[in-house]
């Protein structure tokens, strides 16, 4: 296989007595979209947040194209064009859509209206163009996570960490959302996910990496990923698999 | 330049006054005024849009003022270079603090308590060490020639400061329509989100205080010419830093001409009190401690949020009235 986009080697994170990720390894092929799941506490936002530069790693390092961008500070990771979205999202409350979304595209754009025409286009995209005059304040749930892809978009990144952007939408808001995704891949983006629908992982993901009480329990393609009694364990409790397979087997 | 244009029509206004007026209770009034518009000026800049709260731009101020003072009064400079070293050093002690405070990550109230205390350090300072004049303060000698940035009549005095708010009016708006000022509301509404999209925010707020603190600076500049006189509670007094605070925050904060009127309305407020109650010290200090509640309370933006919200609803108004072409 190809040298990864990014490759993390070895990570671990320490909170005084926890250990919240635990000498974690993992490669990101370029051009697919890698996912990251398990069950809530397991890691993965610290993970994240270790990738994106927030968090400094207590141990391992982070590559990116073979270099070590282990504890380089987020705004310059952003230049590299590795950016992320926050899990609870952050929008700039106070702006409009417009410039939320502006201040994204300012990375490659000093001037106001180049950043403006480009925040224009990405709303395309993601379709906020109706709300782009609005206060991002205004903006619902569905709408706020599309406020945070938008911009992260906006800074034309090679690789988007992306924490959840589908978590909290209604089947319908989810229904078309998943095109988004594609779409941003389609453009050539590699996509690092931590999601917890399970059924857009399964659509959207290549690559599953499945993350429990801090180290990797399992890697593969979704459809391997799924069936490994490990995974169904470590979300429904020691015992759930055989316990499933047993129901399975009656009704089967 | 439209945008420059209202900027261009008050200041037009306000420079006509003196050839209105020649009462120098009115020109003191507006001088004085248009001081506290400057220095809220730089305030804004740092406090309005990029949402760091400094209680303590009379380290500025009187960094400007003593540098002004002390370089003619000891080392025979000209005042107007001595006005120009003045913001220099001002601009340096800002970005001197706000090094030390950014890259330690101080925020919100605690960035707060340290410029206060970086004030207060200097003022303690300045009262006692040799070179400011210590307790007895530095008195610029009288030496009415312009070239010595002194005149006779008020008015020339009142036209310096209006075209240095002038100056600061348009830095502002520069500013807004900048990178650097895009940048700099974001991290007022998200400072993580700002980082992950590659903004550089230490380095905005660098820059947004070293720019606060030389238009401070120019302030305390002007006070020591106008005055001719500064001590270490005029020059570092945390008078000036409310003052500074105080107007763009009754005025605007994070509006272009929100601490020019904020400046005016408090002063007016200010003088009213005098008429009133005569001059019971600290009275004024009261009122506007009461009125800082109220804005606070009931418009936090400000007047120029006031006025804003009633034009949208006048405008509201008259588009749904019937027969109107839009209604």
């Amino acid at each position: 296989m190809a040298e990864p986009l990014l490759r993390v080697d070895g990570v671990s994170k320490r909170f005084g007595g926890l250990l919240a990720v635990d000498n974690v390894s993992l490669d990101v092929q370029s051009g697919r979209i890698t996912a990251l799941i398990g069950p809530n506490g397991a890691g993965k936002t610290t993970l994240f947040a270790m990738i994106s530069g927030f968090l400094t790693p207590s141990m391992g390092r982070i590559y990116h194209r073979g270099d070590d961008i282990t504890g380089v500070p987020p705004y310059r990771l952003a230049r590299r064009g590795i950016t992320r979205t926050f899990q609870i999202v952050r929008p700039f409350a106070g702006l409009t859509v417009h410039e939320n979304i502006a201040i994204g595209a300012h990375l490659s754009r000093r001037s106001r209206a180049a950043a403006r025409d480009a925040a224009a286009q990405i709303a395309q995209l993601v379709g906020l163009v109706e709300m782009l005059d609005k206060p991002a304040a205004s903006l619902t749930v569905a709408g706020r996570k599309r406020l945070e892809l938008a911009r992260a978009l906006a800074t034309e990144p090679a690789v988007l960490l992306l924490d959840e952007v589908l978590a909290g939408l209604n089947p319908t808001e989810l229904a078309a959302m998943v095109p988004t995704i594609r779409a941003v891949t389609d453009r050539g983006i590699t996509i690092v996910m931590i999601e917890h629908v399970m059924q857009a992982v399964m659509s959207l993901a290549q690559y599953v990496y499945v993350l429990a009480e801090g180290h990797i329990l399992t890697e593969g393609s979704p459809q391997e990923v799924v069936g490994d009694a490990r995974v169904i364990e470590a979300y429904l409790g020691r015992g759930a698999a055989a316990r499933l397979n047993a129901v399975g087997a009656v009704h089967g | 330049m439209r945008a420059l244009a209202p900027i261009a029509v008050v200041v037009a206004l306000l420079a006509a006054v003196p050839l209105v007026t020649a009462s120098n209770l009115v020109l003191n009034f507006l001088v004085v005024a248009l001081l506290t518009a400057l220095v809220g000026q730089g305030w804004n800049l740092l406090g309005g849009y990029g949402g760091q709260y400094s209680f303590g731009h009379a380290a500025f101020f009187g960094t400007g003022a003593y540098a002004t003072a002390i370089l003619q009064v000891r080392y025979g400079v000209n005042a107007w270079l001595g006005f120009a070293v003045g913001i220099a050093a001002g601009a340096a002690v800002g970005a001197i603090i706000g090094a030390l405070s950014f890259r330690s990550g101080l925020k919100g109230s605690y960035f707060a308590l340290v410029t206060l205390a970086f004030a207060e350090v200097l003022r303690i300072i300045a009262s006692v060490a040799p070179i400011t004049g210590a307790g007895v303060g530095t008195l610029i000698k009288l030496d009415l020639r312009p070239e010595a940035l002194q005149f006779q009549s008020r008015v020339p005095f009142y036209w310096i400061i209006l075209g240095l708010v002038a100056v600061s009016l348009v830095i502002m708006r520069m500013i807004e329509d900048s990178r650097f000022g895009a940048y700099l509301l974001a991290l007022r509404e998200n400072e993580d989100a700002a980082k992950a999209l590659g903004v550089n925010t230490t380095l905005i707020k660098l820059g947004a205080m070293t720019v606060s603190a030389a238009i401070a600076a120019a302030g305390g500049c002007f006070y020591a010419q106008y005055f001719l006189f500064v001590d270490a509670g005029i020059a570092y007094g945390s008078w000036i830093s409310i003052a500074a605070l105080l107007a763009p925050i009754v005025g605007g904060a994070g509006t272009v001409f929100g601490p020019l009127l904020g400046a005016l309305v408090v002063k007016t407020l200010g003088e009213a009190t005098k008429l009133v109650a005569g001059d019971a010290p600290g009275l004024d200090l009261v009122i506007y401690g009461c009125v800082l509640i109220l804005i606070v309370a009931f418009a936090p933006s400000g007047i120029a949020g006031l006025l804003r919200g009633a034009f949208q609803r006048f405008a509201a108004v008259k588009s749904l009235r019937p027969g109107q072409p839009h209604g």
